[in-house]
């Protein structure tokens, strides 16, 4: 036992060659440094300046809150519908067939690779004050949900599409065979299935939402108390001189970003002890 | 039957009403008056500066991350050091940051007030506000592609081939060009192609670092923004639909590598 283990750790783990030299890897982490911890080090050091009741007092300003429960509401809200519709627009991928599928897979990344800030004037070209067909959201808190509902929607879609694609249709003919009506396929066959991934799916969409900037800024406003979420307040305490109260909120947006980091990982491992 | 066309309805009658539907209205806002007017307004003194400086930054933005971002797939796969899955954890970081958060960051290191900010002052070097500052942004907010793409490609050739190499005499660097880069390489044109749409789309980090000097300092998503809020309709939707079209191009990019990665 103890040799074969001895074994397969000689075989299958080796050690790591030493072709990459040590200096490449010091290189990189240091750019790693260098471009993405040292600016993070100065703005959590410039949060804390103004010490635990300054950056309490940045936090918890009306307007901070404000912006802060729009932006989880909204995000809530979003994730909310994308596990919905990023689902029902997997299953229409993998088990539908109709002309133009490949077209439709591939618009699903479109707001991947378009800009934000084009992504937010379409909005406002159809939904806008000018909309073509009378439907305006424009300063509404309804815009923010429909330019984040823009944003994210490829998450759900591509996280739930692989596992869709490698589920076995056999077991739920098996399932279908024993009586089972097609919702109760569904709901005790499928979906415990997707759960995993629409999960993972959920948790991108949500931190992808709170930190959503150049697609809200033209159609919602930007009212204070209304349509202000918190990455534009933060936007415009920066352009009225208060880099401290932008950098306490920053942080706190930073801490609830990386929390939503840990349960996508969380998920992940829970789903891959669950795997199917 | 009836629910199969049911949830097709809904699926595509929701990508119709939040995608398709206004991306195709800006086109067609573009050319309803025929070609020529949406041509002169990208091709506008400003517009052209702006296109310029957003190809400027990403020459600079995308080769930086995809060397670096092999070097870092490399070193989280391939060797084992202490802070390891610290630099896992911080390579994802910038995906999950508000763009606006970046900026900020940026202003606080190399500003007027920053840490950095009275070195840079005496020696007269323009960091903020300039285009030093913008690429580091772009370079922020777009580094996770190439190493995503690259760690699972990585994990999953393992590592037979490069000692089979090293053990016939090949050199480190030998066994790098001949062996490893040829493995990933579609893994790194898929993560190349990600990352050149982000450098290209970038709006909210360089719009806190740029201070959107017009001819200076902006780029076409920030051009985009200024037309917009300028009411110069035409030269907001003629820059957007350029954008749009480049993104497209992108879209068919990532089609086109992403089917031989799976198969591989």
């Amino acid at each position: 036992m103890a040799s074969n283990a001895a074994a397969a750790a000689v075989v299958g783990s080796p050690r790591p060659l030493r072709v990459r030299a040590p200096v490449a890897q010091g290189l990189a982490t240091m750019y790693l440094g260098f471009v993405v911890l040292l600016p993070l080090a100065a703005l959590v050091w410039r949060s804390t300046r103004a010490g635990g009741h300054g950056f309490w007092a940045a936090v918890s300003a009306p307007e901070a809150v404000a912006a802060l429960r729009l932006t989880l509401v909204a995000a809530v809200i979003v994730a909310a519908i994308n596990a919905v519709m990023g689902t029902v627009l997997a299953w229409v991928l993998v088990r539908d067939r109709f002309v133009g599928q490949g077209v439709v897979n591939a618009l699903i990344d479109l707001p991947f690779a378009l800009p934000t800030i084009v992504a937010g004037l379409t909005l406002v070209a159809l939904y806008g004050p000018r909309s073509p067909v009378g439907v305006s959201v424009a300063f509404t808190r309804g815009a923010v949900v429909l330019a984040l509902l823009f944003v994210t929607l490829p998450f759900v879609v591509r996280t739930v599409q692989p596992t869709l694609l490698e589920l076995d249709v056999e077991m739920e003919e098996a399932a279908a065979s024993l009586g089972a009506g097609r919702l109760t396929v569904f709901r005790r066959i499928v979906l415990p299935n997707l759960v995993p991934a629409i999960l993972s799916g959920v948790a991108l969409a949500y931190a992808r939402a709170i930190g959503e900037f150049g697609s809200v800024v033209l159609i919602t406003g930007n009212l204070p108390f209304k349509t202000e979420v918190s990455s534009v307040y933060i936007y415009g305490q920066i352009q009225s001189g208060a880099p401290g109260t932008a950098a306490a909120v920053s942080v706190l947006l930073l801490a609830i970003s990386l929390a939503v980091l840990l349960l996508i990982g969380a998920v992940r491992r829970w789903a891959w002890r669950h795997g199917s | 039957m009836a629910a199969r066309y049911g949830l097709r309805v809904v699926g595509l009658g929701y990508l119709a009403v939040l995608l398709v539907a206004p991306v195709g209205l800006v086109f067609w806002r573009t050319f309803e008056h025929g070609f020529s007017p949406a041509w002169h307004a990208v091709t506008t003194h400003d517009a052209r500066h702006a296109f310029w400086l957003t190809i400027l930054i990403a020459l600079i933005a995308v080769p930086a991350n995809t060397v670096f971002g092999v070097a870092l797939a490399l070193a989280i796969v391939r060797r084992r050091f202490p802070g390891k899955g610290l630099v896992n954890a911080v390579v994802d970081l910038p995906l999950a940051l508000s763009p606006v958060v970046v900026g900020l960051a940026l202003l606080l290191l190399y500003g007027r007030l920053g840490w950095f900010g009275p070195f840079l002052e005496r020696h007269a070097i323009h960091v903020v506000y300039a285009l030093p500052s913008m690429i580091l942004a772009t370079i922020f907010v777009s580094l996770p592609f190439v190493v995503r793409e690259v760690v699972p490609v990585l994990r999953e050739i393992g590592t037979e081939q490069e000692q089979a190499a090293s053990t016939l005499g090949a050199s480190s660097f030998q066994t790098l060009v001949r062996i490893t880069l040829p493995a990933i390489r579609w893994a790194i044109a898929y993560g190349v192609v990600l990352t050149t749409a982000r450098c290209l789309g970038e709006f909210g980090a360089v719009s806190v670092v740029s201070g959107h000097l017009v001819g200076r300092t902006e780029t076409a998503t920030l051009y985009v923004q200024d037309q917009f809020e300028g009411f110069d309709l035409t030269g907001a939707y003629a820059a957007s639909v350029l954008l749009a079209l480049i993104a497209i191009g992108t879209l068919v990019a990532m089609n086109a590598f992403r089917p031989k990665e799976e198969t591989r």
